[in-house]
């Protein structure tokens, strides 16, 4: 009989302190929501965390709640009870994750984090609909639920160029959030304390950016499977000092395995890219299946997602219009793909995995014929999975087996002529 | 060369597990095909039994076995596995040396293969969660409208008139095909319009270029899906002696190459 390949994935040392990070990060949010020292500001992912940082809140994400629920794996029996409620199946499931665990009042955090019971409660919620719609409609349900005030700002969708019209509508959304989170936080705005944490959170885009680009490297240092849990602190903590520290012991980890030609892999062969969201609940399955095969996926969109090169402390509401619209998931297929391009040059890629994430249209680029496109251009293969960031009866793992590799077998074959 | 060597080929499939023994020549010797059932290896073993009674020789003649398909990670014999889309390309291109787009229907999906001039694989696609177009479908289908799964491909060939079917899923067909049931439809021509939903969801799932190969147990015992697609694709489309063993034969070749000895010779 013919034995599975049994692989070892290499762990990161400073993991530890990341991990530690979003230790500290958690129990901070926690104590703030039990004794309300500091006000608790909710934000979406790629939203206006800085402005909320500069007003003294601290900042809860719930999308790294709702991938902790998928890593967790409990995400697939909760999202049945939002779809219950009303919230469908064939939408979002990290808000249907998200609201099935408020329903059923269970959380990851209490599980990884003692003392901790679940998310720390709201004063307000902020959003911008730069990465979807769903955002809102899912803040929309706990502005009800919690009875606080939910501000955002509407963003446009397929930018091709990024104009000034494009910048000014945002800022401008930007600033209009001001009185409410004054009132909220019984802060008055402070310009300087805004320069300050775009100007962190810039170091924290270009201290990530360095991270990730170590890929680079033949073999490379990093996967993406570490990038989705190194990540967090790219995502919770830009703007704060804490972060910048923290990649900054993760980058001389990764230049020292560079300098003693340490891959993370036992055995690269291949060099992958991916394109879309993890698979929360099949991370360490996916990390494994890829490695047992000596293909090392390096690089990825999603993970790239937490670089916002053009945050600028000396225009701050500007500037942050800028990143948040530059971003890869409010553009246009073709300044997608220009994207997408550069990223297979600079990692030096033999193939592309698309991951066609069922309830996220918005990550999911191999809709309207992207992959075929880029193939003809750059003749870099590519092969789509089909499945879903947190919903696990999306998934049949025994075809996304099957299906990389006879992937993996194909670029052996092209390999070898 | 050995002459005396022969190769397996094992095609672990979801539905039946097929066994293909070639030799050093690359001919067909001996083959078997069994429902796969629940015990994979069991029926692998009983497989190969056959196949090498057919083929008149002894165990200690094979040089090489690989298995593929959904089991192949439960074949006691096999020394190594691939793929079933590296096995199906290669069976087909064996037959078929030119620049080909296979498409085989297996009684659990659906793959569209690629391959350029020199057998070499440029895309592929397995149909998605769903049944719908897989053998699976017509099993389904049959019980519902009680005629044996052998007896469709007679039927759907005597329509006059097909009944459409519009649905993706499996579920809805099957309500549409009871709608029209109700309404007093000819059974062969709601069989056709199986058929032809079968079809459509292939089409649906990739391009084609212009050498088309069909294969799979489905086309095995159901020719009439290849006259019916190539009528919609207004072009003929080639079909190897076994269809269903095309997995199972690349299986086998891919062990004739891996042989040390015939690749030295
Ligand atoms: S981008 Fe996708 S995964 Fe993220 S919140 Fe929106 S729909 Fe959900």
């Amino acid at each position: 009989m013919t034995e599975e390949k049994k692989v070892v994935i290499k762990r990161l040392e400073s993991a530890k302190v990341l991990g530690k990070f979003m230790a500290d990060y958690y129990y901070e949010l926690d104590n703030a929501s039990k004794t309300g020292e500091k006000k608790v500001a909710w934000c979406t992912s790629v939203g206006p965390a800085e402005i909320l940082r500069a007003m003294g809140f601290l900042v809860y994400f719930p999308e790294t709640h709702s991938a902790m629920l998928g890593s967790s794996r409990m995400a697939t029996d909760l999202i049945p009870k939002a779809n219950a409620i009303g919230y469908s199946p064939d939408i979002c499931s990290y808000l249907t994750a998200d609201i099935g665990a408020y329903l059923e009042k269970v959380s990851p955090l209490a599980k990884v984090f003692k003392g901790i019971e679940g998310p720390p409660k709201p004063d307000v919620l902020v959003f911008n609909t730069n990465q979807c719609r769903d955002v809102q409609d899912w803040f929309a349900f706990y502005a009800k639920e919690y009875n606080v005030p939910i501000i955002g700002v509407h963003s446009f969708v397929g930018v091709q160029d990024v104009t000034e019209a494009h910048v000014k509508s945002v800022a401008k959304q930007m600033e209009e959030m001001i009185p409410t989170l004054e009132e909220v936080s019984g802060t008055k705005f402070d310009i300087d304390r805004l320069r300050e944490a775009v100007a962190l959170s810039r170091e924290c885009s270009d201290l990530w950016k360095e991270v990730l680009d170590t890929a680079a490297a033949v073999p490379s240092p990093i996967t993406f499977f570490d990038g989705t849990t190194l990540m967090g602190a790219a995502v919770v903590g830009r703007g704060t000092q804490k972060a910048n520290d923290a990649y900054r012991v993760l980058l001389k980890e990764l230049k020292e395995r560079i300098e003693r030609k340490e891959g993370a892999l036992e055995n690269e062969r291949f060099r992958l890219y991916w394109e879309g969201m993890p698979v929360w609940g099949r991370l360490s399955a996916h990390a494994k299946l890829f490695a047992s095969l000596d293909a090392c996926v390096l690089a990825s969109t999603y993970c790239n997602s937490w670089i916002f090169s053009a945050l600028d402390p000396k225009d701050p509401f500007t500037s942050m219009a800028r990143a948040y619209t530059e971003l890869f998931i409010v553009r246009a297929d073709a300044p997608k793909e220009k994207y997408i391009r550069d990223m297979i040059e600079f990692f030096k890629v033999d193939g592309i995995i698309y991951h066609d994430a069922k309830t996220c249209p918005n990550n999911s680029n191999c809709r309207y014929g992207m992959p075929q496109r880029l193939e003809k251009e750059t003749g870099v293969p590519y092969l789509t999975i089909n499945g879903d960031l947190n919903d696990l009866r999306l998934i049949s793992d025994e075809q996304t087996k099957t299906n990389v590799e006879a992937f993996i077998e194909q670029l052996e074959e092209r390999k070898a002529k | 060369m050995n002459q005396d060597k022969l190769f397996v080929g094992t095609d672990v499939g979801a539905s039946r597990t097929k066994v293909a023994v070639i030799d050093t020549a690359r001919k067909l010797v001996g083959y078997a095909v069994r429902k796969s059932g629940t015990n994979f290896t069991a029926t692998a073993d009983a497989c190969l039994k056959e196949a090498l009674e057919m083929a008149g020789a002894g165990k200690e003649r094979i040089a090489g076995a690989i298995s593929t398909g959904y089991g192949r990670k439960n074949v006691s014999y096999a020394q190594q596995t691939r793929t079933e889309i590296g096995c199906h390309a290669k069976g087909c291109f064996l037959y078929f040396p030119m620049a080909i787009t296979i498409i085989d229907i297996g009684g659990q999906d659906n793959k569209i293969i690629k391959l350029d001039e020199n057998g070499q694989r440029t895309s592929f696609k397995m149909n998605r969660k769903c049944a719908a177009g897989t053998g699976a479908f017509l099993e389904e289908m049959s019980p519902r409208l009680d005629i044996p799964l052998e007896d469709m491909d007679g039927l759907a060939r005597k329509s006059k008139d097909m009944v459409k079917l519009g649905s993706f899923c499996t579920v809805f067909s099957a309500t549409e095909v009871l709608e029209n049931i109700r309404n007093g439809k000819k059974v062969e021509d709601i069989v056709k319009g199986l058929f032809y939903s079968v079809i459509r969801r292939i089409i649906e799932m990739d391009s084609f270029t212009e050498n088309v190969v069909m294969t799979g147990g489905v086309v095995e015992h159901n020719r009439y899906l290849v006259t019916m697609m190539e009528e919609l694709i207004g072009r003929k489309i080639l079909v190897p002696e076994h269809p269903q063993l095309t997995g199972a034969i690349g299986a086998a070749l891919y062990a004739l190459e891996a042989d040390a000895v015939y690749r030295d010779a």
